[in-house]
């Protein structure tokens, strides 16, 4: 692998960008590997990139039915945050917020992350003390974030509206260090990385069903033949109970579709991330100028990466009391992603009934902002069987009444 | 946009004059019951890419509680009946079957 740097963009400036190579080879499945991840998203590339650097493992295929990060890693609305109430997620996010602010140089890739803060806008007495006492939390958890005053908020955003009608902004939990990346780059930057480290990345490659003998997994089939493997990583969203299935057993997971939209491009208006999870909608900046806009989700199944269309509305309603200025800018893009939701609205990082299947699935609707992270805890749970950072998000806590509940934490947006 | 029959007072509802309840045809465990089953009842859903049976509520009508059949495929709705069943009622398994010549109806979890 060529290295990208200043001198590798003079130099095919000079002979007309031909000496450019491609980025990770597409080669044909081998009859077996150590390790097969299913899944080449971000989470996914992120566990085998760090199986490769922290565990020496390359033997390994990432195989993806469709296109390389066309899932829920290129449908985000790319922030990264680590505000959250409960230790065990507090742990798991800072962890990846802090892997994002070096994983540029970490992959000679550039995936643009910009530490601009997050707000989390307070719009109810009940989110005011919910804040805080997440502040509170964060403090101890060692995540630096405070409690911001109004006053304070309409300085960071000006182009804010204070005195909504409906819901004024009380205040809100700022994280200077939360910000956005280019999601397409984060999955491209592992799929690099995982290649030149000599790991295959199979497109276009359904898996059909998983073999396993005496309880254990020894291969998969798929649209490109069986192949074997000691280990199976399941790193998939929005079909992780088909997958699941085919293996022998059941996730407590439930697909529903959320949606994002953004605007057409304007000059820089809003240099942070705001989120109001009251009002369900939350807006950032884009580099290219558009407004990115994310909405909350629909309360049935479905597994079709459409959405109701008056979950948009009421985001954007939301977004016009909040911002009036958005009520002038035209929408130039709007669409859905099906993502996997648990009972306690946290991931599951896990072992699984089948010895050496693993599964890394049900990140609901925060998955892109974990995604080094959760890459760490798998890598480490799958070489070594046991991983500090992944321990309490084991799908057995359910059965053990050991939630991690952000569902009520106001740390979510959902 | 989805449109459901309510079955009660015949409205065709869209999706903003109801709201959504979840997997039907749960079978309640509780006291009595063993640890894999309770947590089988809270947790575990069904969560199928294809022919979904769930419950709904006409909350800016009526106000009652309804089933309907729906593909998650596709969303189409193979059609809504009344919730005091313990199954999808004939009609409605038969018209499935016949749009999804595979299907079958499972044993209650």
């Amino acid at each position: 692998m060529k290295r990208y740097s200043a001198f590798a963009v003079a130099r095919e400036a000079l002979r007309y960008h031909t000496g450019w190579e491609r980025a990770w080879r597409s080669p044909e499945p081998k009859r077996r590997y150590d390790v097969i991840i299913v899944g080449a998203g971000g989470h996914g590339l992120a566990t085998a990139y760090f199986l490769g650097k922290n565990f020496g493992i390359t033997n390994v295929a990432v195989l993806e039915k469709g296109w390389l990060g066309g899932g829920n890693t290129g449908r985000n609305t790319t922030i990264i945050r680590s505000n959250y109430l409960q230790d065990p997620s507090a742990a798991i996010y800072e962890k990846a917020r802090s892997l994002y602010e070096t994983m540029s140089q970490d992959l000679n890739y550039n995936v643009m992350f910009s530490p601009r803060g997050v707000i989390m806008l307070a719009q109810t007495e009940h989110e005011v003390r919910g804040y805080k006492r997440t502040a509170h939390a964060n403090a101890l958890q060692g995540v630096q974030t405070e409690w911001i005053e109004p006053a304070r908020v309409k300085e960071l955003v000006p182009i804010i509206n204070l005195e909504g009608p409906r819901y004024p902004v009380l205040g809100g939990l700022w994280q200077e260090r939360g910000g956005t990346a280019r999601h397409d780059a984060v999955a491209w930057g592992y799929a690099r990385a995982c290649s030149a480290m000599g790991m295959d990345i199979i497109q276009k490659c359904e898996v059909t069903g998983v073999r396993s003998e005496n309880g254990r997994v020894v291969g998969v089939d798929t649209t490109k033949g069986a192949i074997d493997c000691d280990k199976l990583g399941m790193v998939v969203a929005g079909n992780c109970s088909h997958l699941s299935e085919m293996a022998g057993f059941r996730l407590p997971v439930e697909s529903v579709a959320l949606q994002a939209l953004v605007s057409e491009p304007i000059k820089p208006c809003m240099d942070v991330v705001v989120m109001a999870n009251t009002v369900h909608g939350y807006m950032s900046q884009s580099d290219k100028g558009e407004m990115v806009i994310g909405g909350g989700t629909d309360g049935f199944n479905n597994y079709t990466q459409r959405g109701s269309f008056h979950h948009i509305e009421e985001t954007v309603r939301a977004l016009n009391e909040t911002f009036p200025m958005v009520s002038r800018l035209k929408m130039l893009r709007q669409w859905g992603g099906i993502v996997d939701v648990t009972g306690d609205r946290s991931p599951l990082i896990s072992k699984t009934p089948v010895d050496n299947i693993f599964v890394n699935a049900g990140w609901g609707t925060g998955g892109f902002k974990a995604i080094p992270g959760s890459g760490w805890a798998m890598a480490e749970l799958m070489a070594t069987g046991h991983s500090p950072l992944a321990e309490e998000f084991s799908m057995m806590r359910f059965k053990e009444g050991k939630f991690i509940d952000e569902s009520v934490a106001a740390g979510v947006a959902h | 946009m989805l449109i459901l029959e309510c079955p009660y007072c015949g409205v065709k509802a869209e999706e903003t004059e109801l709201a959504a309840g979840g997997e039907a045809h749960l079978k309640r465990f509780g006291p009595g019951s063993s640890d894999e089953e309770f947590h089988d009842y809270l947790f575990m859903r069904e969560n199928p890419k294809g022919v979904h049976f769930e419950r709904w509520r006409h909350a800016n009508g009526c106000g009652k509680w309804f089933h309907a059949a729906r593909c998650t495929m596709t969303l189409e709705v193979f059609g809504t009946y009344s919730a005091q069943t313990t199954e999808p009622p004939k009609e409605i398994q038969d018209k499935i079957s016949e749009k999804r010549p595979n299907w079958t109806w499972r044993d209650v979890k």
